[in-house]
Formats: structure tokens, C-alpha cells, sequence
């Protein structure tokens, strides 16, 4: 074991893990973070908390992590590279980890774009890959990136995000070798629909023994309505739906789309478990947490293993 | 009161307008004399700061004359035109003036009564728009033309 | 070249309103190339400032001149000859004109006619496109010929990001993902395995990072 991580625990017993998603509010508004992960509590091993995501302004992960973890939840504290330079970001996982927070999650970040604060700066100081390596020189050498110790260094389990459908396709194996290269300890990948394709992109990491160097949790997605599987197909960059899964939305009326979506989000799942290499689950149920518990139990995913956390 | 004459300077291509205006000439046919041709060997010559000096001047309205699209006698000196034309009206929208008074048109040498025509309608739309609002204000037209690639030395 | 696009002409009027008689000044060099500020460009600018003012009943005097470039002090000097009963000197020259000229003469107000863009090349007649943001450390010898840090939107030198599309970036369509260039351009030159060697962490000392730049040649320096 590289750290006290709930997450790698689960990892390493061999089981499959679940993790899901926490977004923090546009306000501050703790309670909004309490009720979120209530939901979520005993279904799932550890909780993303989301970096101003889609480059919206909401509480920080850091300040949402800490109000899970004083509940008692294990959060995967997720930083974007868009909005922090290397002095900051060093100083916040050290700040995480002071909190007992010792699982997070390396990102770029979506473009200011398309967030409420288009006129803002990116940051970028370093990217993804090489805060990837940052994190692990700080857990491993216990030293900062600039080389000075650190004192009591902290000691993270290092997460990267990997997408099998963004473009170029024949890059995106080359892509998690890279993170992995660096340091990734996790990978979860870009909600899946397109199986056919996701298995493709395993194979690929089979081949290089990628799977095994690196758990790899497959990121799944309950729709909601046959305009969301829209929306997401056609809007969202870096979003593979099949036409037949929105056809099948689409098939349904409406007042039953929603059981439809849980419906493909759990068939998902049962397909995935039959993928070589998946080491588990990351469900990602935006502004839908009510619903993680349902599909947890209706995968077979519940209750969570007995590993003595 | 005096009416309003108002003053139109055309830029027209030799190939085409120009030899146009020649032929309604040789038909004898009428148009205002309000029109002032200004020859050019292809509309393509014409730039924004040639319209800009004539506006300058004391023009009311200003038209460029090119050949029909796709028989440019040097390709696409027309197409080249009418982009510029379409620029320079929002700069003289910009400033007050009006990009109303400024318009390209496409015919071919041998439509002279066709030329005729544009030359009545322009004329017609540039006496409803009133005189350029610095029209009183400028200097003669010719002094302007002057000025167009001189540089200004030490006064 | 250094890219400019001339200001919306409100903000120019603004600028000039208070003087009766200015100095125009225009560049031979990178805002000719990306007609922003050369000659013909101080051409027109005067005409429609004369015109603007000339509504408002003001008759504005222009003095046109355009120099080789205003970036250097030589250059600026020819203009001590046309500086006399100006009272303000407006440059369509890139930011380091104005400034020089600002530098120079001391008691003129001077004011910038174009936005300074990038340091950018031409793409096709009328197309300029950013190239280049200047880091100090140049790294196109190991991605292909294409700048990571001026054309990724994320400037990520590890990338393509998980939201390329079809080659081009998530931001906009317009724009191409600069990561598949790369990749398309290593493919090219059979230099497929650079892909997987990880960039480091960028030191930003010889670029902005260490505050405003001086380059000082020793042999040159009088």
C-alpha cells in the first residue's frame, strides 16, 4: 500500500470499487454538500469532489472535501491545473492531507469558455500530466517540486482522468501510458456508452499492460431524458452516445425515461464487469445523487465489501 | 429654396461599366448629370481610401461599377471590390456619414441602357437620403483628389 | 509578426476630442503586413476622423506620417521635424511604438489607434493567426514545429486534452487542437515514439515569469 487510502484498500482486496460524484454548491451553502453525500453514504468507497467544474464558480473542492470528511466519508479531492499555479496547488494538498484527505484526482480542467467567468485567466502553470508527476514527488521523495523537503510530506493516492472517446483515438492508450508513466495510481474514464469502442480502448491497454500497473474504474452515466442523451451527443466535446441509445430514450414516453436511463446505466455496469482490466465504477450522476443507491444495488455492487476500513 | 443637387461620383471599370456609360452615351440616352464618372482599369483599383477622399470631398454618394461576376477581365478584381465596399460602408456608418451612400454595382459592356438606369436610381435614392452632412463643411472635391497618396510634409 | 487591429473608431474619438492638431503616425513593418497600421491605414484613419469631426463642426488638423518602424529611436527621430504646434500624437503602431514614441517626446500625449494582438503569421491573404507567445525557452524542436503553449488553448505540453474533437479544440471549432497537429506532424516524420516522453514542468524564468524582459548584447551594447 502507497497510503492510508480507503480507495486503494478496496483496489488492492481485489473487489470491484464504487466511487461517485459530489458537487459542491454555487454558494455557501455546507448543507448542500451534507445532503449530497448522505446519499450517497455506504453505497459507494469514496466521493469525487468536483473543481469548479465546467468552469463555474462553486464552493472549492478543498473546503467541500474537508465537510466530507468530517462526516465521515472518504472524498477524492479533484484539482484542475486551470485555476492554480504549482505554489498553490502544492499548498493545498498539503493543506487536504493536514485534513485527512489523502485520495485526489490530477486534471486540466474545462476551458474558462464555458464557464461564468469567460474573461478570466487561465492558469496552467504545469498540466495534467506533469501534476501528476508533482504529486508523486511530493509522496514518494517527500519533497516539493522546486526540491526542498517537505515536512511530514503528504502521501496521495494519485488519480488521472483517461477519455477512450476524445479524438485522436489511435493517441489515447499512448495517453494513459503517459499518466501512468508519470505517476497515476487510478484512472476514471469519461462516462461510458459506446461499449464497443471503450472495449477497443482496453484492448489496447491490455496489450501494453496497462491494467495492471493502474486501476482503471469505467465512469458511467444514468440519463435522465431523451434530451439529455441529445444534449450530451451533441454538445459536449469529447461525449461518444451511440444513435441506439438515444433511439432508445427517444422509444420510450417520457414519464418512463428515466427508469429507461437507470435501466441502461446498470446494463452498462453488467457489461463492464465482464471487461478485463475494469477495476470499478465511477458513477456520475450530476444533480441526480438520489439515484446512485439504486443503481449500486441493482448492479449487485451492494453492500459494499467487508475489507475491515 | 434651392434644391438639392446632390453630387455622385462613379468608379467604373473599362472593360465593362465605363464602355457601358460610352454606349449610352453613343444611344444618346439620358442620365443625371449629377453622375461624375471616374474611370479605373478595374474596380479592383478602387480602395477604401479613394471612396473615403471622395466622401471627404464633399460627395453625397459614391458608386463602384465592375463587370458582371465571373467576367472580370482580371478575375476577380470585381469580387475584390465588393468586399471592399462592404467594409468601407461600415466605416462611413461608423462615422455618421452613412453606408447607404455608398454602393457597388455589376453590369456588362454592353448594357447601356442598364447603366443609364443606375445612374437615375443612385441619383434618385442619394436626393431622398439628403446632402452629405459635411458636404458645406470640406474642401472642393478636386483638392481632395490631390491629397489621396501624398503625404503631408512640415507645414 | 506582432498581429494589431485597429480600435473601434468611438474609442479613438474619445481619445483625440480635447486637441486641435494631432500627429499620425503609421509603421512600415508587421502592422503594414497585417493592414492595421501602415500606410494606407493612416490614410483612411485621418479621412474618417477629418469627416467624424467635421459633423461635429470641428475642423481637426491631421499631420500623416508613416515611419519604418517606430520601434526603434532613430526611426522616431525624423519626427522632431513634424512634432511643431502638434498637440497630440496618436501611433497605429503595435504597443512598443506607441511607448517608444511616448518615450521620446515627453510633454505630447500620445495614444494607441490599433489593439496590439500577437506575435502571429499569415495564414492566407487577410488570415493571421497566433504562433507564438513569446516563453522564452523554445520547444518546437521537440514537437514538431508546433507551439504547444500559443496554440493549445490549455497551453498543456503533455496533451491532447480529453475534449479534442475531430482535430480541433473544444473552445471552438475554428480552432484546430494544436496536440493533433503535434501527433500528426511526429507521425509525419516517423518520430511517433517522442509522443510518450513526458514534457516536464515548464520553468517560466525566461519567459514573463521573472518580470519584464531585457535582452543586453555585450558586443553590441555602446
Amino acid at each position: 500500500m502507497k497510503t492510508e487510502s480507503v480507495l486503494e484498500k478496496m483496489l488492492i482486496s481485489g473487489n470491484l470499487a464504487v466511487t461517485s460524484e459530489c458537487g459542491p454548491p454555487r454558494g455557501a451553502v455546507p448543507e448542500k454538500v451534507r445532503q449530497k453525500a448522505e446519499l450517497l453514504r455506504g453505497y459507494v468507497d469514496a466521493v469525487n469532489v468536483t473543481d469548479n467544474q465546467t468552469a463555474m464558480v462553486r464552493m472549492s473542492s478543498f473546503a467541500a472535501a474537508v465537510i466530507l470528511r468530517q462526516l465521515g466519508i472518504h472524498p477524492i479531492l479533484q484539482m484542475v491545473t486551470r485555476d492554480r499555479n504549482r505554489l498553490a496547488m502544492q499548498s493545498d494538498i498539503i493543506g487536504a492531507y493536514s485534513h485527512d484527505i489523502n485520495t485526489m484526482m490530477c486534471l486540466s480542467g474545462d476551458h474558462p469558455q464555458f464557464g461564468d467567468h469567460p474573461m478570466a485567466a487561465s492558469v496552467h502553470d504545469i498540466d495534467s500530466i506533469q501534476f501528476v508527476q508533482m504529486v508523486k514527488k511530493m509522496r514518494d521523495e517527500g519533497k516539493f517540486q522546486g526540491g526542498a523537503d517537505i515536512e511530514n510530506a503528504p502521501k496521495m493516492f494519485i488519480g488521472a482522468a483517461a477519455n477512450p472517446f476524445a479524438d485522436p483515438f489511435e493517441l489515447r492508450v499512448a495517453r494513459l501510458a503517459k499518466k501512468i508513466a508519470a505517476g497515476a495510481d487510478f484512472i476514471q474514464t469519461q462516462c461510458i456508452y459506446n461499449l464497443d469502442k471503450f472495449e477497443k480502448w482496453m484492448e489496447g491497454v491490455r496489450n501494453r499492460g496497462l491494467h495492471e500497473k493502474c486501476y482503471i474504474l469505467a465512469g458511467v452515466t444514468p440519463i435522465k431524458t431523451v434530451g439529455m442523451a441529445r444534449y450530451m451527443k451533441n454538445k459536449v466535446p469529447g461525449m461518444d452516445v451511440p444513435q441506439a441509445v438515444v433511439d432508445r430514450m427517444a422509444g420510450v414516453p417520457k414519464e418512463k425515461q428515466a427508469e429507461e436511463g437507470i435501466k441502461i446505466c446498470v446494463e452498462t455496469i453488467e457489461r463492464l464487469k465482464q471487461v478485463k482490466g475494469v477495476a470499478g465504477f465511477h458513477i456520475m450522476a450530476i444533480e441526480w445523487e438520489q439515484k446512485v443507491a439504486e443503481i449500486v444495488k441493482r448492479a449487485g455492487l451492494y453492500p459494499r465489501p467487508d475489507i475491515g476500513i | 429654396m434651392e434644391e438639392f443637387e446632390p453630387v455622385i461620383v462613379a468608379f467604373c471599370c473599362h472593360f465593362c461599366a465605363y464602355t457601358a456609360a460610352d454606349m449610352a452615351g453613343s444611344l444618346r440616352l439620358c442620365y443625371p448629370a449629377n453622375v461624375k464618372i471616374v474611370r479605373v482599369p478595374c474596380s479592383g483599383k478602387v480602395d477604401t481610401i479613394h471612396i473615403l477622399k471622395a466622401f471627404e470631398g464633399g460627395a453625397d454618394g459614391v458608386y463602384v461599377a465592375g463587370c458582371l461576376e465571373g467576367d472580370c477581365h482580371f478575375k476577380n478584381g470585381n469580387v475584390r471590390a465588393a468586399k471592399r465596399v462592404t467594409y468601407t460602408r461600415k466605416l462611413l456608418d461608423d462615422i455618421g456619414i452613412g453606408g447607404q451612400r455608398l454602393e457597388m454595382v455589376n453590369l456588362s459592356a454592353g448594357m447601356g441602357e442598364r447603366f443609364a438606369e443606375i445612374a437615375r436610381q443612385i441619383t434618385e435614392k442619394i436626393r431622398k437620403l439628403g446632402p452629405n452632412p459635411i458636404r458645406n463643411l470640406t474642401r472642393p472635391l478636386s483638392e481632395a483628389a490631390v491629397q489621396i497618396s501624398k503625404e503631408q510634409p512640415s507645414q | 509578426m506582432i498581429t494589431a487591429e485597429r480600435k473601434p473608431l468611438e474609442e479613438i474619438i474619445e481619445y483625440i476630442r480635447p486637441f486641435q492638431k494631432i500627429l499620425l503616425v503609421g509603421c512600415n513593418e508587421c502592422v503594414t503586413v497585417c493592414a492595421a497600421g501602415g500606410r494606407k491605414e493612416v490614410g483612411i484613419l485621418s479621412s474618417l476622423l477629418q469627416m467624424s469631426f467635421l459633423k461635429q463642426g470641428k475642423n481637426l488638423q491631421i499631420r500623416e506620417h508613416t515611419l519604418e518602424r517606430q520601434c526603434d529611436p532613430e526611426y522616431i527621430e525624423e519626427l522632431t521635424n513634424l512634432i511643431d504646434g502638434v498637440d497630440a500624437i496618436l501611433s497605429m503602431a503595435c504597443g512598443c511604438g506607441v511607448q517608444e514614441i511616448s518615450r521620446r517626446f515627453r510633454d505630447k500625449p500620445v495614444f494607441p489607434a490599433v489593439n496590439t494582438k500577437f506575435m502571429g503569421a499569415s495564414e492566407r491573404q487577410g488570415v493571421w493567426a497566433e504562433r507564438c507567445q513569446g516563453c522564452g525557452d523554445c520547444l518546437l524542436g521537440i514537437t514538431g514545429g508546433i507551439c504547444p503553449i500559443s496554440r493549445c488553448s490549455k497551453q498543456l505540453m503533455n496533451g491532447p486534452c480529453g475534449g479534442s474533437t475531430k482535430g480541433k479544440c473544444e473552445i471552438n471549432p475554428d480552432v484546430d487542437c494544436a496536440w493533433q497537429l503535434i501527433w500528426d506532424r511526429l507521425k509525419a516524420l516517423g518520430l511517433e515514439d517522442r509522443y510518450e516522453r513526458i514534457i516536464p514542468a515548464k520553468d517560466w524564468r525566461p519567459g514573463r515569469g521573472a518580470g519584464p524582459r531585457k535582452i543586453i548584447r555585450e558586443d553590441l551594447a555602446e
